[in-house]
């Protein structure tokens, strides 16, 4: 199983974490691997903390991973990267939006937001820091942001012999098609600025 | 071409494949995608969502009884709600395939329990197929079909989670169409009189021990021979784990037809193996079985019995190769899921949190969140339905008790009221009970993602259809006073409440207010914003535990992007800081 290649996707719900998940699959299978793809539907989508699972390779069995054995992770919100951190390998990288949101518990008073998520998993694991929120904006939409992330994700997995604009062409629907190219480029830039 | 299925897409690919022609479910997590896949092939297959799965399953096995292959998907608990019919429909036997699927959630990602119904094959003498993958909720789909109509007994399709909700690549077959058989009257074996189910009893026991001897032979159960070292016999998810943490010479047992055990062909595969392992979530529900013929094996004892696996688990607890993982000096604090922004649930839910007094039996649903803090206005949740009856149960205990203080209401939503709340409802009225129903009315059926119900005016196929109005219901089991309300609006809330508690005859309160989340409903979305000036850092408006308000330097604040402009914050601050902007 050694050439099986596993990423963790994490973030809150609604983040858009599944649309970028789709495009990074439908690239995968273009370029002929096999896929499994694991995510989680139902009570936790409602603002809780979620977590998308890919892994390619010849030929993969387990949609699922457990504990160290994720090669990659985007966090789309940076204290879920250290909710999750356990997932990754000790060489793992990963990629992570340098982006704060609050969570019900932290809202009511129960709990304060944890200071230094960024910095704690930078010092554990390679890690790509991306302000993708304000990227997002800068280009008229904060939606995109999940594929600022992907962009990143992209310079960072290195398998060039995938079109990735081409897939996001498949992918996206074309009202949004320009927007998330352009998203798209500028996760790219920034990932390799880094 | 290979398509990229989740297991529940799949499932409903495989239903059409095998040519079935009637499906009735009810939705839940994590088998809700099975029927929500199918009005695709709408002009191949009829469709619906049913009431409840109890409902569904009488359905599905009149249709097969009628003619046709029929289907019925429900989540693990949906069975116990369908189990009534099920025991019985295994002994009645069927005369075209009748497929019953039961997805279970190991890990409790979104259910209530952990059970296990595989227990349910062998207690009800069904038949069981537990595919792995996606191509497998295709290819079982057809052979549970195959195998139902061979014997004319329902077969239970057994998926978990990780299969439902996890894609890998699908292979597309034509439909295969299945004539109608002509309908003849079977009394003698289709009607359940004692004396028919004598005779029936002896029938299904001997249909099984068939089944059994098919299992020894049947292209859904793999002999995988590589070393004689280890043997492992696993089934659905739990196999494609232990591919991967087994060593490369494991020789595997993957057995797709689960009950009943093929128990010559375990004890066979074991004479070929030095050790033998049995790899399976939750239950040892094979374990059992084989050791219990007198097979040694290893299982539980290492694996354990609570929640989902996963290959490193599984190498850790058999092979004690602990994943290398690195420490990170922060820790995370808890993100539970919570009722949305602007939420109609929430206005309620406000409302009972103000009065330590009130007692609140709930229910399934997204209002089940209405536990959470700062709301924690829910004393029990147990299952579909509960909401009104476990209430009761509570109101009783204070009526002999002499518990005068306490006030009771029991809350369920639309869909679960027509699911089996009704019943509950009735039992409040023939027995006099001292508590108030509360109908959750969001117009849909909320947590599974939007499936229409007996009240939302549209059916599965997407056609119009009659929607019955649960005041009408109410009033005609004899509820005199119904009081509709918009719970968004809290002084309404509260006088409904308080008219509701007041009243001399049988009151019920239908709180009104579809899901912002509803696509066909144009809903009307503002922006509330705080006067930091105004504020006085009260921290009232925290109250409503809404994901967009939080207190930031001393003063309330809005997460404009998360902010629907519901203004129930901006109803209980007491300065008036927090405005709706127009």
């Amino acid at each position: 199983m050694s050439n099986v290649k596993s990423i963790l996707l994490v973030g809150v719900g609604g983040q858009g974490a599944i649309l970028t998940a789709k495009v990074l699959v439908n690239g995968l299978m273009r370029a002929g691997y096999d896929v499994k793809m694991s995510e989680v539907h139902g009570m936790s989508q409602r603002g809780g903390s979620v977590s998308t699972q890919v892994r390619w390779g010849e030929k993969v069995y387990s949609p699922l991973i457990g504990d160290g054995a994720a090669d990659y992770m985007v966090a789309f919100e940076k204290m879920e990267a250290v909710r999750y951190a356990s997932f990754l390998k000790p060489e793992g990288v990963a990629v992570i939006n340098d982006y704060e949101i609050a969570s019900a518990t932290i809202a009511a008073g129960q709990f304060q937001y944890p200071a230094g998520c960024l910095e704690a998993m930078q010092e554990s694991f390679k890690v790509f820091p991306l302000k993708a929120a304000d990227i997002a904006m800068s280009l008229g939409n904060p939606k995109c942001m999940n594929i600022v992330l992907f962009g990143a994700l992209t310079h960072v997995l290195g398998l060039e012999e995938i079109d990735w604009e081409d897939v996001i062409r498949d992918t996206v629907p074309p009202k949004f098609l320009e927007l998330n190219l352009r998203a798209y480029r500028a996760g790219l830039e920034a990932a390799r600025a880094v | 071409m290979k398509h990229l299925l989740s297991g529940n897409e799949a499932a409903a690919r495989g239903a059409y494949e095998a040519g079935v022609k009637v499906c009735s479910a009810y939705p839940g997590t994590p088998s809700t995608e099975i029927f929500e896949n199918l009005p695709q092939y709408k002009d191949s297959l009829y469709c619906e969502w049913a009431p409840n799965e109890k409902v569904a399953t009488e359905v599905a096995i009149g249709a097969a009884l009628g003619g046709v292959r029929s289907l019925t998907a429900m989540k693990h608990v949906g069975l116990n709600v369908a189990a009534d019919p099920v025991f019985t429909a295994a002994y009645n036997g069927v005369d075209r395939g009748f497929v019953i699927v039961s997805a279970d959630d190991p890990s409790m990602h979104s259910s209530q329990n952990e059970q296990d119904n595989r227990h349910y094959a062998r207690a009800a003498r069904l038949p069981m197929v537990e595919p792995s993958d996606s191509q497998e909720c295709v290819d079982f789909m057809k052979a549970a079909f195959e195998i139902s109509e061979r014997w004319h007994i329902p077969v239970l399709y057994r998926v978990t989670t990780r299969v439902c909700h996890s894609k890998s690549l699908v292979e597309f077959s034509d439909r295969k169409e299945i004539p109608y058989e002509p309908f003849v009257r079977n009394a003698e074996t289709r009607v359940s009189t004692p004396a028919n189910a004598y005779r029936n009893h002896r029938q299904v026991e001997a249909k099984m021990e068939e089944i059994r001897t098919y299992g020894t032979t049947c292209p859904i159960n793999k002999t995988e021979l590589r070393g004689t070292k280890i043997g492992v016999v696993t089934a659905g998810i739990s196999y494609q784990y232990a591919k991967e943490a087994f060593p490369e010479d494991t020789s595997f047992l993957k057995l797709g037809l689960t009950n009943p055990l093929p128990m010559e062909l375990i004890r066979d595969f074991a004479s070929k193996v030095e050790e033998l392992y049995v790899i399976e979530e939750l239950d040892p529900f094979m374990e059992e079985q084989i050791r219990a013929a007198g097979i040694p094996c290893h299982g539980k004892e290492l694996t354990g019995i609570l929640y989902e696996l996963n290959p490193e688990l599984l190498r850790e607890r058999i092979f004690g190769q602990k994943p290398e993982t690195k420490a990170v000096k922060v820790d995370a604090v808890p993100r539970p899921p919570v009722l949305c922004p602007g939420c109609p649930h929430r206005g309620f839910f406000y409302t009972m949190s103000k009065n330590k007094n009130f007692v609140v039996g709930g229910d399934i649903g997204c209002y089940t969140l209405g536990c959470a803090a700062p709301l924690n206005a829910l004393d029990s949740v147990v299952c579909m339905g509960g909401g009104f009856s476990v209430a009761m149960g509570m109101s009783k205990a204070f009526e002999v008790s002499g518990e005068k203080n306490k006030k009771v209401f029991g809350v369920v939503g639309d869909s679960t009221f027509f699911h089996s709340g009704m019943t509950g409802a009735a039992e409040i009225i023939y027995n006099k009970g001292n508590m108030i129903p509360v109908v959750l009315d969001n117009s849909i059926t909320g947590m599974t993602g939007h499936q229409d119900n007996p009240g939302s005016g549209y059916t599965l196929q997407g056609e119009i259809a009659e929607a019955i109005r649960i005041e009408d219901v109410l009033k005609s089991m004899g509820f005199q006073n119904v009081i509709i309300v918009d719970p968004q609006d809290l002084k309404a809330m509260q006088k409904a409440v308080d008219d509701a508690l007041a009243s001399t005859v049988p009151a019920a309160i239908i709180t009104r207010r579809p899901c912002l989340l509803i696509k066909r409903i144009k809903h009307d979305i503002g922006q509330c914003v705080v006067d930091t000036d105004k504020c006085i850092g009260c921290k009232k408006c925290l109250k409503v535990g809404c994901p967009a308000v939080c207190v930031k330097d001393g003063k309330s604040a809005i997460d404009p992007t998360l902010c629907v402009g519901c203004t129930v914050c901006a109803q209980v601050c007491p300065v008036g800081a927090i405005t709706r902007k127009e």
